[in-house]
Formats: C-alpha cells, structure tokens, sequence
C-alpha cells in the first residue's frame, strides 16, 4: 500500500531541470530515503510534494486522493507535514509557541472567538497545551527550553524544535530535509532514534532526505536516488548500494569534487 | 511521571494574569481608571479620552502591521468610515450601543473591498493599495455631500442611553474608557489563540506558515479586518467625542501618526501600544506648553514655529527610534524592569 | 454639441498630459533610481523635491544670484543631504524589515517639511519664470510654453540619467551594487560609496524635479504631494524598471490632464490613487507577469 504516489513529476528553473519526469511510490508507515547528490532535485521534489512549488506536470495522490490542485496549506490538513533544509521557525516566539503552531489545524477558534478567549478558545488552547506536553515536548526531551526565543537555541536543538512543530500536526506522512546535517555525533543518535519512534510508535510514515549514509543505510526500508532531476534507482538499501548508477553518480560527485579541490 | 493536577497547572500558566499580585494590580489600575474623571480635573480627562481613542486604534494597527506584517498606510482613513458611520446611524435613531459595532463593520467591509485584490499579492501591494484606499475615502469624505456633509462635515449627536445624553467629556469617557480596556484585552487574548500565532507565522516567515497549514489569504484578511474594525470603533469614538466629523481628520497625517506610535512604542507588542500612544498623545501637548512658556518668557514669534516644531519632533522620534531602540518603549520598559529586578546584585 | 470640437478637445488635453507627464516620469525615475540602488522606497521624494525648490528659491530670489550659479548651489545642496540622509539613515536600517525603512523614509519627510516650513513659511513664495511660456499652435491645438518646455528639459534629464546609469563607471558599480551586493563587495566595488552616490542622485532628480513644479505652480511645504500618487503608480509597474517608471509617468499625466476636462479639477489628485485600485481590483496578478518562486 503506497501513502504517497508521484507521477512525471517534472519542473523547471530557466535553463535547469529540478525535476524530470520523476515518480516516486512512498509505502505506508516505512522510511523511505530520498538520496543523491547536491542539487539532484531532493528539496524539489519535497516542495513539489507539500505544494509549495507547482509542478508544469505530473500528478500526485496522497493518501487515496488526488491532490495535484490542492494549496500547500490545505495539503498540510491533509496530513503532509515536513520540516526545511534550513530550519525555518518563527523567530518572534517561544518554542512553546512555535510548537502550538504545528496543532493549528486541529483546534477550531475563529477571530472573535479569540479575542474573548472565553468558553471554546481557551479550552482549546489548554487541551493542545497539555497535549503537546505529553506527546511532543517530553517525547522529543525538550521541556527545559520551552520558554526561550529561537535565537536562544544552538543549530541541533533548533531542528529538534521544528521536527516537534512537526510532530505536533499529527501528521500521515512526515518529510524531514537533512535532519542531522550540521550535527555531532551524539546528536545525530538522538535523532535517529527519534526517527525511529515516530515511524514504529505512531505509525508515522517517515520520508528523509540526507547525506549521512550510514543513517540512510540504517534506518530506512526504502531508498530513492536522484541524479539531476532523475529516478536513477530505487529499492532497500542494500539493493542501492549496489546499483552501478548509483555508485557513478556519487563517484562522479567525487572526483568532481576532487577536481575542483 | 505526571500528576494529576497538570492540566490546571497548564491552564494556569496560559492565564494572562497569574499571580495574586498582578491580580490586585490590575484591580487597583481599574478603580484608578474608574476615578479618574473626578479626580484628575477637565483637561485631563479629555486627554484620557483622546489617548483612549488612539488606544484603540494603535492596537488594531498593531494587529495589523506589528503583528502580520501588513503595512498599512490609510488607518486613519478607516476610523473616518467608522466616524462618518456613527454620524449616519445616530441620524437614522439607531443607539449608540448598535451604531459602534456597524461602525466597526462597516470599516472592516470596506476593508475587505481593499484586502481581498490587494493581499494576494506580496508585501508592498498592499502598503500603495492602502495608501489608495487613504485619498479615495478622503474623495469621498469630501465629495459624497448628501452623507458626509462635505467639507464642512458632519454632526454628530451626543450618545443617549434610555434619554440620559453622554455629553461632556467626563461622561463620554466612561464610554471610551471601558472600551479601550476591553478591546485591547481582546487584542492581547489574540496572541493566546491560534490565530494570533498564525499571525505572527505570516509575518515572520510567511512561506513555511502556509506548509503549516495556515490560510496566508485568509489569516491577513482576518489580520486586516480586525485591524480595521479597531479603527472603525475608534473612529465612531471619536464622533462621540468631538461630535463632529469632518475630511481632513482623518487624513495621511493621522494615519502616520498611528504608525509612529505603534513604532515609538514597540511593534508587535500591546504593550507598546500603551506606551507608544500614551508617549505620542503627550508629545504634541508638552511641545504647546513648551511653546506657551517660550511665549510668556517673551518670545513672540514662538507660536509661529509650533506647527513645524511638532513635525520635525514627530519625524525625529520615528526615525530615532528604528535607529537606535527599533524594538521601541516596550523594550525600554522591560529592561528597566529588568534592571531593578536584579538591582542590587548586578549594574 | 457636436463631435469635432469633443475629438479637439481630447486631442488637446491628452498631448498637454502627456507632456506634463514628463516631469511626473522625471519624479518616477527618481524612485527607481533609489529603488535599484539600495532597495529603498524614499517616501520622503515630495520633500527632497520641495527642499530643492526652497534652496533654488533662496539663491535665486532671496541672494540674487544668477540661475545657473543658483542651480549649481542648489544641486551641491540637495547632493549632501542625499549623502547625510544615507549615512544617518538609512545606512544603520540596512537588513532590517520594510516597514522601519519605508517608516524612516516618511519620519524623514516629516522633518524636512517641518524645517522647510521653520525656515521659509508656510505661505507659498513664488519662482521666477524660468522657462519661456511662448505656446505652439499645432494646427488647432494650442501647447503651452511651459508645458512644452518642462518636457523637454524632463526627457533631456532622464536620457542624461539613464545613460550615466548604464555606461559610466559609477553607474555600472551601481548596478552593480544593486543586483548583488556581496558579489560586488567581493569583486572590489566599494557598496558604500555606491550607495551614497545613489542617494545624491536622488536628491538632484528630486530637486530638478521640484524647481520646474515650482516654477509652473508655486512653491509651499506641501509642493511635493504630487511624488506620492507616482510612487503608487510606479510600484504598479514594477519599481526596478526605469522604463516602467516613465511609461507610469506619462500615463499618470494623461489620466489627470483627461480628468481635469472631463470630469473636474478637484478629482485630479485622485487619479493616481484610482488607477492603484482599479487595477488592484481587475487583474492583481496579470500586470505583475508570473510570481517570483522564493527559495526554501
Ligand atoms: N527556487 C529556485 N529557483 C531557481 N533554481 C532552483 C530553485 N530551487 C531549486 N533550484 C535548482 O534546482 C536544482 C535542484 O535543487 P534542489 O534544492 O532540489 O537540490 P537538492 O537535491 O535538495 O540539493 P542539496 O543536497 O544541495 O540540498 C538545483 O540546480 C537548484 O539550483
Ligand atoms: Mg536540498
């Protein structure tokens, strides 16, 4: 059973292909991996999936129905939620704050009913407060720096607090871009098992795009490689790893680099 | 491990005032608000009102502009449709408890007729399209002579309650006075609800709010909406007070002032729309005294050079504050508490 | 009445707009000449151009002197206050939100109006003739002299501009400056400086600007409203071209001369506004061309 399907996705910048043509079958409740090198089309093709970058072609269904033509904000209700390449909060609030953010579309209170804050609104506000708590801050071990300013916090724990934002959209399918990049090693363990948690304990289906492969080969069931713009390959790791494409395109990121070095 | 009792501990922490002691504080600030007309004497009491009035409409421009990021440069114009709104239903009987909330939506319809083109195009759009909106409602003001009275404007009639006129100022402030208290608690209890969350996301980074699955149309339109209905209850407000409405109040001028004070006082902050408003009503009262004095002292001329000294101060502090305190009094204000919270322990 | 003398009369009004339009683009231009080079809306243009008028006025009405040494001094005037309000203003804002710049600009406006009124009055002063009122007769349509001559001198300023924009040296860092900033600073482009000269451009195309308005109507605080209704025309278009901006110029021009004979004089300050909306309204994607895609 796929959660997520792609079709001919394809999407253009000027001269550049982002995306060519790509399909993409995402099984329910795994970790599927999108690897390739720098700007193979990764963080495209997660923006062509949340909606926030329009696709000249290509179709895509979420969960059973067609949501090529629904706006990213109505995809996020659906339940996609994702998290950025750069971390991306809201540098004005509190984690606390941002947090909340995420369970948005689960609470109900219109403009007037906020600014009496009486009844509906308040309770509301108290039932996601104490629900974040339970399942998003103590789970993610966040409690000690739930009232700081963004700005307050070192680069790690800043994607911790936007995989929580994440977390706490309750979301179908989560799609995390590069979640331990800039990361030590302890903190990448920690992640990976978070990770983990999410997939096993809540049924969450995990798609992850990164670099670290020794996390690509651990943790997922499922890998999909990009080379510009293109599907070169898919399938468990292990078949990946052993996919002669695969390892071109990473050897010729190499010695490409190796060149300009 | 958790106990029983967290969820009141959370509600608890959620409260706008928890502690015993903002509790009284905030009684005792009511009863000084409540006292204040027969203590503080006439000319202070028009000032309470006055200041109530830009109250209310500095919060909804805040709500606006320091909070969503809309820039709005025909605020001023808004409270004129409130104004003129109140001068139309007190004509045709209706009370003034029914003719304040029309003047509200009436405002926020009109600027729902601006919002909805304007908003779905970035940014700047939005600042020219209210900008548009400030001299095409003056056009009107000016121009639609059957109901606004021209240029020579409009009367309004005293607020009645059962025969019982709110005339005088003493008495028109217990109208303003308990509306500023509650339409800026409301503005505050925004920021407690998703939507006020969902307006500081657009502001700060309105793309990854929209993958949140916030609405940007639709949360600035509501953003716009408040903001507007604000000045249009000021706007009715202040026909109650002057009981007249004529065009050029409600000009650019007024609708910079606005900025200027959510600016002095801090945007993005209700508190900094106390303080800014309360700072930016008094400025232009302190220049006249100062004047006046120069004036007793023998300097003639000094009531000539009012006018541009007003101006050059008021441009002065805006621009003084985004260089050197951009977060502005509300910033001051906290590390001043700050300070003497820790007073003795560290300078 | 008969059809020929309305076809006339739309004729007439419609070559006096679009030649009054001239300066209104000259006033644009200086917009977009900001624009490009700092990413700044200069809200207070209307009084960079009044302080202009106020300073010629000084030099050649109140000191005597002759036009172009007026005009020199005037120009070397307004080139400072460009730089000051650069170096005091807008320099500590860099990186900050648009509202606090497009706020300083109009704080700055503020105080400019404010000393102007101080230094000169309230009551307007008027300029001397400086540009010859003898009309054209184009068959039957009459062309005022100033009117004429205004455009003339505003097309003369805005190629002298445009050219210095895109060949000189200065012009070219500019651009420079303005596309990319960092990359400029790397390649050795001093941005500073750049940007300084922007500003002083700024205050001389206001300035020339102001003068001819004031030498047409007559000089006041308020002489420089008129540069708000462009700037609403001009962000329309698209602020970072100059072409836009002259195109915008005549058309606010034409719109207003047609207003004043149709439908009234006191709806003429109106029309920029109008169109703003009206546009707004009808297609608020389709002018604009596609959406920028931002980057996440
Ligand atoms: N908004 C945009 N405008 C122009 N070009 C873009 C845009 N977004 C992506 N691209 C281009 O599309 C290509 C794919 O970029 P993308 O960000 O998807 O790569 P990626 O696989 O995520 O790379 P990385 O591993 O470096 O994050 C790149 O060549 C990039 O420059
Ligand atoms: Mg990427």
């Amino acid at each position: 059973m796929h959660i997520l399907e792609a079709e001919g996705l394809t999407l253009r910048f000027g001269g550049i292909r982002a995306l060519a043509d790509v399909a993409v079958a995402v099984p329910k409740g795994g970790i599927t991996a999108i690897i390739g090198p720098n700007g193979a089309g990764k963080t495209s093709l997660f923006n062509a999936i949340s909606g926030f970058y329009r696709p000249e072609r290509g179709t895509l269904r979420f969960d059973g129905a067609d949501i090529t033509r629904v706006p990213a904000h109505a995809r996020a209700a659906l339940g996609l939620a994702r998290t950025f390449q750069n971390v991306s909060l809201f540098r004005g609030m509190t984690v606390l704050d941002n947090i909340k953010l995420g369970g948005h579309n689960r609470l109900r209170a219109g403009a007037l009913g906020a600014l009496w804050y009486l009844g509906r609104a308040a309770a509301e506000e108290a039932r996601l407060r104490a629900e974040i708590e339970r399942e998003v801050i103590d789970f993610l071990e966040i409690d000690h720096i739930r009232d700081l300013p963004i700005d307050a916090l070192a680069y790690g724990l800043q994607k911790r607090v936007e995989l929580a934002r994440a977390l706490a959209m309750q979301p179908k399918v989560l799609m995390l871009d590069e979640p331990v990049a800039g990361m030590n090693r302890e903190e990448t363990e920690d992640m990976a098992r978070f990770i983990l948690d999410v997939q096993e304990e809540r049924g969450i289906t995990v798609m992850l795009v990164e670099h670290d492969m020794g996390l690509v080969m651990d943790i997922s069931s499922h890998v999909v490689v990009l080379n510009f713009g293109q599907v070169i390959a898919s399938g468990t790791p292990a078949e990946v790893r052993r996919n002669p494409a695969v390892i071109a395109a990473y050897l010729g990121e190499r010695a490409a680099r190796r060149r300009v070095a | 491990m958790r106990i029983g009792d967290f969820h009141a501990s959370y509600r608890h922490d959620e409260a706008l005032f928890d502690t015993r002691a903002q509790r009284v504080w905030l009684g005792l600030l009511l009863a000084a608000l409540a006292a204040f007309p027969f203590v503080g004497g006439s000319y202070l009491t028009y000032l309470a009102c006055l200041l109530g009035i830009h109250l209310i409409a500095a919060a909804g421009l805040n709500v606006m502009t320091g909070y969503t990021g809309l820039i709005s440069l025909g605020h001023a114009a808004f409270m004129g449709v409130g104004c003129y709104a109140v001068a139309v239903a007190e004509r045709a009987g209706i009370p003034f408890f029914l003719a304040l909330p029309l003047a509200g939506a009436a405002s926020a319809a009109i600027g729902l007729v601006v919002g909805i083109p304007s908003l779905r195009i970035k940014g700047l759009y939005f600042a020219v399209a209210t900008l548009a909106a400030q001299f095409v409602l003056g056009f009107v003001f000016r121009e639609w002579e059957s109901v606004t009275g021209g240029v020579r404007g409009a009367n309004v009639p005293a607020a009645s309650l059962f025969g019982f006129e709110l005339a005088g100022d003493r008495r028109v402030y217990f109208l303003i006075a308990p509306l500023a208290v509650l339409m800026l608690l409301g503005a505050r209890n925004l920021f407690r609800t998703r939507v006020g969350r969902a307006f500081i996301a657009i502001r700060d980074r309105d793309i990854s709010a929209e993958v949140l699955g916030i609405s940007l149309f639709r949360y600035k339109l509501a953003a716009f909406a408040i903001g507007s209905f604000y000045a249009g209850v000021a706007g009715g407000l202040w026909g109650y007070f002057f009981r007249v409405a004529t065009p050029e109040l409600f000009g650019l001028p007024l609708s910079v002032f606005y900025l200027a004070a959510i600016i002095v006082g801090g945007l993005g902050s209700i508190l900094g729309t106390i303080l800014g408003a309360t700072f930016m009503t008094l400025i232009p009262e302190f220049l006249r005294a100062l004047v006046g004095w120069a004036e007793a002292f023998g300097l003639e001329q000094a009531g000539v050079y009012l006018a541009p000294l007003r101006q050059v101060v008021f441009g002065l502090l805006i621009v003084g504050f985004l260089v050197f305190e951009p977060h502005g009094l509300a910033e001051m204000w906290r590390r001043t508490r700050r300070f003497f919270h820790l007073w003795p322990f560290r300078t | 009445m008969s059809g020929a003398i309305d076809w006339l009369l739309l004729a007439e009004f419609s070559l006096v707009g679009l030649l009054s339009g001239g300066v209104l683009a000259l006033i644009a231009l200086g917009f977009v000449l900001v624009y490009k080079g700092t990413r700044v809306i200069n809200f207070a243009l209307g009084e960079f151009m009044m302080v202009g008028a106020y300073l010629f006025w000084t030099a050649n009405v109140f000191l005597a002197l002759p036009w172009w040494a007026a005009l020199a001094l005037t120009l070397a005037g307004v080139a400072a206050l460009g730089a000051l309000v650069e170096r005091f203003v807008l320099r500590p804002l860099a990186g900050q939100p648009v509202i606090s710049i497009v706020m300083a600009t109009i704080g700055l406006g503020a105080v400019l109006h404010g000393l102007a009124e101080a230094v000169w009055g309230g009551a307007n002063l008027s300029l001397p003739e400086l540009l010859p009122r003898k009309p054209l007769l184009l068959g039957e349509i009459l062309l005022p002299g100033q009117v004429l001559w205004s455009f003339a001198l505003a097309v003369a300023l805005i190629a002298a501009f445009t050219a210095y924009f895109r060949w000189s040296k200065d012009g070219v860092s500019m651009r420079a400056a303005a596309s990319d900033p960092v990359t400029a600073y790397a390649m050795g482009i001093d941005v500073r400086r750049t940007q300084r000269l922007t500003w002083m451009f700024a205050g001389v195309t206001g300035a020339v600007a102001g003068i001819i308005v004031a030498s047409m109507t007559s000089l006041s605080p308020s002489l420089g409203t008129v540069a708000l209704g462009v700037l609403a025309v001009v962000i329309l278009g698209g602020l970072d071209s100059i072409a836009g901006a002259i195109v915008a110029g005549l058309i606010v021009g034409l719109l207003e001369s047609l207003t004043v004979a149709f439908v009234g004089g006191q709806a003429r300050d109106l029309v920029p506004y109008l169109v703003v909306l009206v546009i707004l309204m009808v297609r608020p994607y389709g002018l604009f061309g596609t959406r920028d895609i931002e980057r996440l």
